[in-house]
């Protein structure tokens, strides 16, 4: 049940007792949502748009105070991004928390580029931490833009802009223009659906030569299946080394690579000290958002050195050879 | 003979789908895995079909011969192998000259594929020349001539998007659908006759005993 009527219903008129038609519709939803939608949502999960778009199904469901976004109807407990209504800053992910702890090699980015909308909790946040900043997210789903941009607060500003492309494209065409980023945040793969072309050592080449040389690349991914060794040894293939950071109680893990344009060898080795002196730095600016960054950043310290806990037999994705889709279920 | 052709035609069939999918993969680094590609790839290779079913049709009117039909198999490898050496150099053009990817695709999409799908295209309706006797039949022998070749077709989308591309790299698939080619261009070359046997060659004669 879509809030906005389709454009055939829409009135011919353009004003609304004198008030411009948008605000008036946006009255009237709010209306149809407190009036019809509370009582249901006491009794659980309510549906407040449903959407078939070119790439997925687009499902916003709220419960209490918790509105989040699903790109499956099967499976309607997954979803890709919530948001706390009473409270938009909180992030209720994890993930999304500890995407953010790719700021303690980079305190100040000044050019973003992030592949994936979601609910745009991402770019939001980032926008509001540093207002100076460029930030470019790239989208391929023209629906998952509208949708971040009425139900998840996400406003585009010059500053903060949605490109409605291809990464792949749009990285390739970034490069033409020798543009390059301090922080890289890759978040395009919800779980159902890899685009493959996005996961293979050519693609994390291109970004790697986005990167400046205090350049940080963050990349969500997964961490269980035949995948996970595949994809972390095209990771190992393109960076040498990286932080493999696995989420406490989920299943994700994020990959962060500090210096990413550089080679492994000459990358500045990390110490305990730093880190934690970064993270004390952050950790007002990150209060807001509920990421526990102290906490995080010990993690990461405690990866550093690790050994490989997968395969490194298993063979690196490149454009030659991608089947993410298919080895995901193995 | 007749299941020879219709093994030929099973085999163009499987090719032909199991390149067209591998269009996707070739074109995804250049253009993206948008709906578009998928539209650009379909587009040219129903066009390249087409027109290679005209040019098939064109070219078995005059002296069919199963050999000439062996070659078709030949020269559609020909074309196809070297594909694996210019698709980086001509997306790449594409790429720096078009902007709209979905341009870029539909362009990359017709020069990389358009030539071999055209003389895979030719194998059905010659292989229809080669096995109709008589009109009463000619329905019937196409029909089971579209059965086999779309078989094989079906069959060539399911192994490749299923199996093929979990063991094989992309090139090596190429190799792999142009050597299928070439062995059975070839095979047919020397196994079949210079020329039509004389009784389908007078599809008016009644037949004997009639």
């Amino acid at each position: 049940m879509s809030l906005i009527p389709p454009r055939s219903m829409r009135p011919t008129v353009n004003r609304f007792f004198g008030m411009p038609l948008n605000s008036a519709w946006t009255l009237l939803a709010a209306f149809l949502i407190t009036s019809a939608i509370t009582p249901v949502l006491a009794a659980g999960k309510t549906v407040i748009h449903e959407e078939r778009s070119l790439y997925t199904s687009i499902l916003v469901q709220q419960q209490h105070d918790l509105r989040c976004l699903n790109f499956t109807l099967k499976r309607a407990d997954s979803s890709q991004s919530c948001m706390d209504v009473t409270d938009p800053k909180r992030m209720v992910f994890a993930y999304t928390r500890m995407a953010m702890s790719g700021l303690l090699f980079n305190s100040n980015p000044k050019n973003i580029m992030i592949v994936g909308l979601g609910g745009g909790t991402l770019p939001r946040a980032l926008h509001e931490i540093f207002p100076e900043a460029r930030i470019q997210t790239v989208e391929i789903d023209s629906a998952v833009i509208g949708v971040a941009k009425q139900f998840f607060n996400f406003t585009e500003t010059a500053d903060n802009k949605v490109i409605q492309q291809d990464a792949r494209v749009f990285a390739k065409r970034a490069a033409l223009q020798k543009q390059q980023f301090d922080l890289i945040i890759l978040d395009a793969f919800n779980g159902d659906y890899i685009p493959e072309h996005l996961m293979t050592v050519e693609f994390l080449t291109e970004a790697q030569n986005l990167l400046t040389a205090e350049g940080v690349l963050v990349a969500n991914t997964f961490a269980s299946s035949d995948l996970y060794a595949h994809e972390s040894n095209t990771y190992k293939k393109v960076f040498g080394e990286f932080i493999n950071l696995k989420g406490r109680d989920s299943g994700n893990r994020i990959v962060i690579v500090p210096q990413g344009a550089i080679s492994a060898a000459q990358r500045a080795p990390i110490s305990k000290g730093a880190l934690l002196a970064q993270a004390d730095a952050l950790s007002p600016l990150l209060a807001p958002y509920a990421v526990p960054i102290k906490s995080l950043a010990r993690d990461i310290f405690k990866t550093i050195g690790a050994p490989a806990d997968w395969d490194e037999d298993k063979r690196p994705l490149t454009d030659q050879y991608s089947p993410a889709n298919l080895l995901k279920s193995q | 003979m007749i299941s020879a052709i219709h093994l030929l035609a099973f085999c163009g069939g499987f090719i032909i789908m199991s390149f067209e999918l591998l269009g996707g993969r070739i074109l995804a680094p250049y253009f993206g895995s948008g709906v578009y590609v998928w539209g650009s790839i379909i587009t040219i290779f129903m066009l390249s079909l087409a027109i290679g079913y005209l040019l098939g049709g064109r070219l078995s009117v005059k002296n069919p011969s199963p050999r000439k039909f062996a070659g078709i198999f030949a020269v559609s490898a020909i074309f196809l192998y070297p594909m694996i050496l210019y698709a980086q150099p001509v997306m790449e053009f594409i790429f720096l000259h078009i902007e709209d990817p979905r341009y870029g695709s539909l362009t990359a999409a017709a020069f990389l594929f358009m030539v071999p799908t055209i003389i895979l295209g030719m194998i059905s309706p010659y292989s229809v020349r080669l096995l109709v006797d008589n009109v009463e039949e000619s329905g019937k022998v196409a029909g089971a001539l579209y059965f086999t070749s779309t078989l094989g077709s079906a069959i060539g989308t399911l192994v490749t998007s299923f199996y093929l591309v979990l063991w094989f790299e992309v090139d090596t698939i190429i190799t792999i659908l142009t050597l299928i080619l070439l062995s059975i261009g070839l095979m047919a070359w020397f196994v079949a006759p210079d020329q039509l046997a004389t009784s389908r060659d007078s599809a008016a004669d009644p037949a004997p005993g009639v």
